[in-house]
């Protein structure tokens, strides 16, 4: 065993039982952690793949933002979990059909002719995945790859104005413009009037 | 002599190759370790001297030796659980805040050549690996089991998420004129003198930048993490002896960190100022020509900017820095990057 192939396995055992560990935990936040060492040993092995630029974005967008708010979210609500383990016998004949039939249409895939290729050779030191995948997005692939921007653009807008209510109820806010302009005319009142007289 | 380079080959390649890098690695991280300390010790030394006290002046001479009485007292306290506390989380926790912190070392180069691992997508892996930090931070303050504390978790979480996107954008600046996301092609494409430093055409992203960064490393006018008028301490409010230590160290870490980075990005690095003219002259050659000492006396100046906001400026109101990082500094950095690439369009017509 190469030494390459040794920390492949290792790293492959951590993302499968850290896998498990995410359906597997009673409470959430293990589980969300053990997905973030999920994300991030499946980074290493794209990694060892020589796919760096796939590998490092996946720990800088999953890891490093979506499972923040993640976690914020798990934090903030106080997840009751019995009543999510009520179901469980009930659902569990549904559940084992699924996953058969899941694992039996991955292993149809993979075993077709689509996904055997002759193992690539490494690429030279200098080679770099970054520029290649860039070249390829913003020449051969850019109408797509616009395409798909957009449509994330329009959803995220479209999110933004689902979850925004406008407040027309009075609602004081800041607006540090007009905070700034302020003048002290404008706070300030200096009313002259005569001291009290003695009684 | 001969014996021990006997020893040495007839040990197999592949440990030879482990040994050496573990060697490199606590050349990188023991300077970092020590130069932690001693920051400690400048901010106390530094603000003193700007609010007009002396600061730290009794362990040692002229207080030299404080940081080592600091350590020593850490490391002998007592670390306190809470009896409410998630105690696996807990110590989990302030190892998460410090191995990124850490481990972005690898891939910093000091001088030309002067880097662990010389990877191509140098400047992803550090903002990669610098989005970790927080994590530990979240942690803690979850785990803690107090009020106080997720406060200040889920105020990191917000900030940190907020300002990453500035700082992403800043660094887009950077990677378009040294077209490059390897840090040593960055500071050589920067070579050349002073002017010729990204300082220059990209002077909005510069300080988009290193504000971003004072507020990723939650150091003050953006320590709402720590606030101790409202929050006492924040998310380490429950740690005690080196676990709180550990965070002391991420943080400061962090700091030199950001401090090196900027002055890789966009201040030549271990570049001088002075260009390769004067490299040659014999003696002088050695001080004016490039080396790290440029990279280190470029980055104390960005460490002392720290400690200098720390002594001037009041903390911002948390609606204050979510407000700045998405309404000010990310727009910003996007007309200053369209102002590139129209600038990159004109050279690539000729117009320029």
């Amino acid at each position: 065993m190469t030494f390459e192939l040794f920390i492949f396995y290792m790293f492959a055992t951590i993302t499968v039982v850290s896998a498990i560990g995410v359906v597997t935990m009673r409470n959430p936040v293990y589980a969300a952690l053990f997905l973030i060492l999920a994300f991030f040993t499946s980074a290493a092995t794209w990694i060892l793949l020589e796919a760096e630029f796939l590998g490092v974005v996946l720990v800088l967008v999953y890891v490093g933002a979506v499972m923040v708010l993640f976690l914020f979210v798990i934090m903030m609500l106080d997840i009751n979990i019995d009543p999510l383990r009520e179901g469980f016998i009930r659902y569990l004949p549904i559940g084992i059909l699924i996953a058969v039939v899941v694992a039996g249409e991955i292993i149809l895939v993979l075993s077709s002719d689509v996904f055997t290729m002759d193992i690539p050779k490494p690429t030279p030191l200098d080679y770099s995945n970054t520029k290649a995948l860039g070249e390829l997005l913003y020449t051969d692939y850019v109408y797509p790859f616009e395409l798909a921007a957009v449509i994330l653009l329009v959803a995220m807008v479209a999110a933004i104005s689902l979850a925004m209510r406008k407040r027309n109820d009075g609602t004081k806010r800041q607006i540090p413009i007009d905070q700034i302009r302020t003048k002290n005319t404008d706070r300030l009142r200096i009313v002259k009037m005569k001291s009290e007289e003695k009684l | 002599m001969d014996s021990l380079i006997a020893i040495w080959e007839s040990v197999p390649e592949a440990l030879r190759i482990v040994i050496v890098i573990l060697l490199k690695i606590i050349a990188i991280l023991l300077p970092v370790i020590i130069a932690v300390a001693y920051t400690t010790f400048a901010e106390r030394k530094i603000i003193g001297y700007m609010q007009v006290r002396c600061g730290p002046n009794r362990v040692g001479p002229k207080g030299w030796l404080q940081p080592i009485a600091d350590v020593v007292k850490l490391m002998f306290k007592e670390i306190i659980t809470p009896t409410k506390a998630n105690r696996a989380v807990f110590f989990i926790a302030p190892m998460l805040a410090l191995a990124p912190a850490l481990a972005v070392w690898a891939v910093i180069p000091f001088w030309e050549g002067g880097v662990l691992s010389d990877i191509n997508a140098g400047l992803l892996f550090v903002l990669a690996i610098t989005s970790l930090d927080v994590f530990g931070i979240i942690l803690a303050g979850w785990a803690s089991n107090s009020k106080y504390a997720i406060l200040s978790s889920m105020r990191v979480g917000a900030q940190v998420v907020a300002y990453e996107i500035a700082m992403g954008f800043a660094l887009v600046g950077v990677l378009m004129l040294a077209g490059s996301l390897n840090l040593t092609e960055i500071v050589n494409a920067q070579a050349g003198g002073i002017q010729n430093w990204f300082m220059w055409p990209l002077f909005g992203l510069l300080v988009v930048y290193f504000i971003s960064g004072v507020a990723e490393t939650n150091r003050a006018p953006f320590d709402v993490a720590e606030g101790e008028s409202e929050i006492v301490a924040g998310f380490h409010i429950e740690y005690s002896g080196m676990a709180f230590a550990l965070f002391f160290l991420a943080e400061y870490a962090s700091m030199l960190l950001i401090s090196i980075l900027t002055v890789l990005l966009f201040l030549g690095g271990w570049l001088s100022p002075f260009g390769a003219s004067f490299a040659d002259i014999p003696v002088l050659g050695i001080i004016l020509g490039d080396g790290i000492h440029w990279l280190l006396l470029k980055a104390f100046f960005f460490l002392v900017l720290y400690l200098w906001f720390r002594a001037t400026f009041p903390r911002y109101r948390y609606d204050q820095i979510m407000r700045l990082g998405w309404k000010i500094l990310i727009p910003v950095t996007l007309v200053w990057i369209f102002g590139i690439i129209v600038f990159k369009a004109l050279q690539e017509l000729g117009v320029l």
